[in-house]
């Protein structure tokens, strides 16, 4: 049985068991600029952000509310842990080049080359990598960042279908 | 059909060709039926020799060949018919599936017969197919949704159901004969006499029960009935509305085109008798054969030997998974059918079905299109594992097994 299960040690790794179980930034932000909901229709998972801008427009911190499996969790929670301290922009960056590596499995992609600014955050999503190998469950991963995104640009609700 | 021992069903199961298939290299364990069944090898010859053999567009040609596709087509009727002990063939309409026979009730007697202030009565166990048809008739034209709850148990509960047909607006009850979340099986006989104390009619959900039991619309007594074939073992694309003819013939149609009319001019067009009425345009042909093979099929099983091979396997699920230690089995109804809906400590229903399925056991996790019903419990979704007639004890044993490394895994 094992040989099948270290299939799931990639999907599963310890990080992601970690912060699924014990996620860091769960719960509502007391003070807040911006908050968005993320919906995935098809399997029911959700989650709702609150996000704070530092003065200068940064994230400052990220705050979610997530029912849904052990990958979406920790996505969201690695997210929270990662955008902390990022402009907006970069913010972007990181999601699309996050997308690519959650349906292709490599990446990052030029907007973040290796050496670049972001290469180091985008480094600590690579346990979630291993969700390409999951059609249906690449959505799992990406829909805290598509809330993320709504937030940011104020539309409030999103989904990840 | 001898389904007890392990000859007997090895021999069943050579039935369905799909058995043989390995996933991640095992082994395909399939316990997703509530969802779709897997086809036997008739059905499959079915629906090819009708292509290869007698095909051609239904109703519509004089020639040879379309008069031998009508036949089929027509037979198809009768299998249903008799299926459902249904008292007359023109009282089965062909559908694509459970969904738009609702639908076709939902447009046709909700529009065309029950009026805005009257109101449609459904439960809180129900498939999405039928909640939302209902609440777009609501929507359009100003009939009331009324929900019956269910008890902690799993099952309807019966006083509030008759309390809410209680001041008579109630014109439809339109509620599940078999929950596909619960498995809970609906006292349908007495649901459709409190309906009808009540000055209700009653349509009956049969997607799941149909796959279960002997339904007998004439014992029932009921109004109408639906269910979906690819449930049944036969294809997708092709589903059945039985409704009383009187009932059927007061009904404006649902769709329009060719082959529901008997006459159009552009001033105005009149409707073909039912059935016909409601089954406009090109039908199911290549699938209705393949109903009707999936039907002689479950006949020649037989529901006596479906049912008792069904109880005995749930009985075991429910022993098994029980001992399962973080395992939470959603549902306790006294009258339930082969579907079995659970929970496991610390692991979401998404990440067991995931871990399941490389052990090559396929369940359905998520909110089973019944998110009302998920939130009455306080959940957001469950793993569901499911029962046909392939399944054996020994699947039974490999989920049981295969649930305790999901649960290591995750603790
Ligand atoms: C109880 C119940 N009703 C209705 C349906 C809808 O069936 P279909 O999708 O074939 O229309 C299903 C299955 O999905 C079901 O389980």
């Amino acid at each position: 049985m094992s040989e099948s299960f270290d299939a799931l040690r990639d999907l599963y790794q310890d990080v992601i068991l970690d912060h699924g179980r014990h996620p860091r930034h769960a719960g509502r932000l007391a003070a807040f600029d911006a908050t968005a909901k993320g919906d995935n229709p098809m399997c029911g998972d959700r989650v709702q952000l609150w996000l704070k801008y530092a003065p200068d427009g940064r994230i400052e911190k990220t705050g979610f509310e997530a029912r849904g499996c052990a990958i979406s969790v920790a996505s969201a929670d690695l997210m929270a842990e990662i955008v902390a301290g990022t402009p907006v922009e970069d913010v972007r960056a990181l999601f699309s080049a996050f997308r690519e590596m959650a349906k292709h499995g490599d990446g990052p992609d030029a907007a973040v080359a290796p050496g670049g600014k972001l290469a180091e955050k985008l480094e600590r999503l690579r346990p979630l990598a291993g969700v390409h190998e999951f059609p249906s469950r690449v959505k799992c991963a990406t829909l805290p960042w598509h809330a993320l995104i709504a937030a940011i640009e104020g539309t409030q609700e999103t989904s990840s279908e | 059909m001898n389904m007890h021992d392990t000859t007997g069903m090895a021999r069943l199961r050579a039935d369905f060709p799909i058995l043989t298939q390995r996933v991640h290299g095992r082994d395909l364990i399939y316990l997703d039926s509530a969802a779709s069944a897997q086809k036997p090898r008739a059905v499959i010859e079915a629906m090819r020799v009708t292509m290869e053999t007698q095909y051609a567009n239904v109703h519509r040609g004089l020639h040879w060949m379309s008069e031998r596709a009508t036949d089929a087509y027509e037979a198809t009727r009768d299998d249903v018919a008799r299926l459902l002990n249904a008292p007359d063939r023109a009282e089965i309409v062909f559908t694509r599936n459970s969904t738009e026979a609702i639908n076709l009730v939902a447009h046709s007697y909700g529009r065309g017969v029950l009026r805005p202030g009257q109101a449609v009565l459904i439960s809180e166990m129900e498939h999405h197919s039928n909640i939302v048809p209902w609440q777009m008739l609501r929507d359009a034209h100003g009939v009331g949704l009324r929900v019956a709850p269910v008890t902690d148990a799993g099952e309807l509960d019966l006083a509030a159901f008759e309390a809410l047909l209680a001041d008579g607006t109630v014109g439809l009850v339109a509620i599940t004969h078999m929950s596909n979340v619960l498995g809970t099986v609906t006292p349908a006989d007495r649901l459709v006499r409190i309906a009808h104390a009540h000055g209700a009619k009653i349509l009956l959900d049969g997607s799941q029960a149909i796959v279960h039991r002997r339904v007998d619309v004439q014992a029932l007594d009921a109004d109408f009935y639906v269910f979906t074939g690819h449930k049944l073992y036969g294809p997708s694309g092709i589903g059945a509305l039985w409704g009383r003819r009187a009932l059927l013939e007061a009904m404006p149609p649902f769709l329009g085109g060719g082959d529901m009319i008997s006459s159009v001019t552009f001033e105005r067009s009149s409707w073909a008798q039912v059935p016909h009425k409601f089954e406009a345009g090109t039908p199911a042909i290549i699938e209705a054969a393949g109903l009707s093979a999936a039907i002689r099929y479950v006949e020649a099983v037989g529901y006596d030997a479906i049912g008792a091979h069904e109880a005995r396997l749930t009985d075991h699920a429910l022993a098994r998974l029980a001992a399962v230690e973080g395992v939470d089995i959603l549902g306790r109804a006294q009258d339930r059918g082969g579907v079995v809906s659970f929970t496991l400590a610390n692991a979401h229903a998404h990440d067991v079905a995931t871990l399941l399925d490389r052990q090559g056991i396929a369940v359905r996790a998520g909110h089973h299109c019944a998110e009302p019903l998920m939130r009455r419990f306080g959940l957001d979704s469950t793993a569901r594992a499911s029962f046909g007639v392939y399944t054996t004890e020994a699947e039974i044993e490999a989920l049981a097994a295969g649930l305790e490394r999901v649960r290591e895994f995750f603790a």
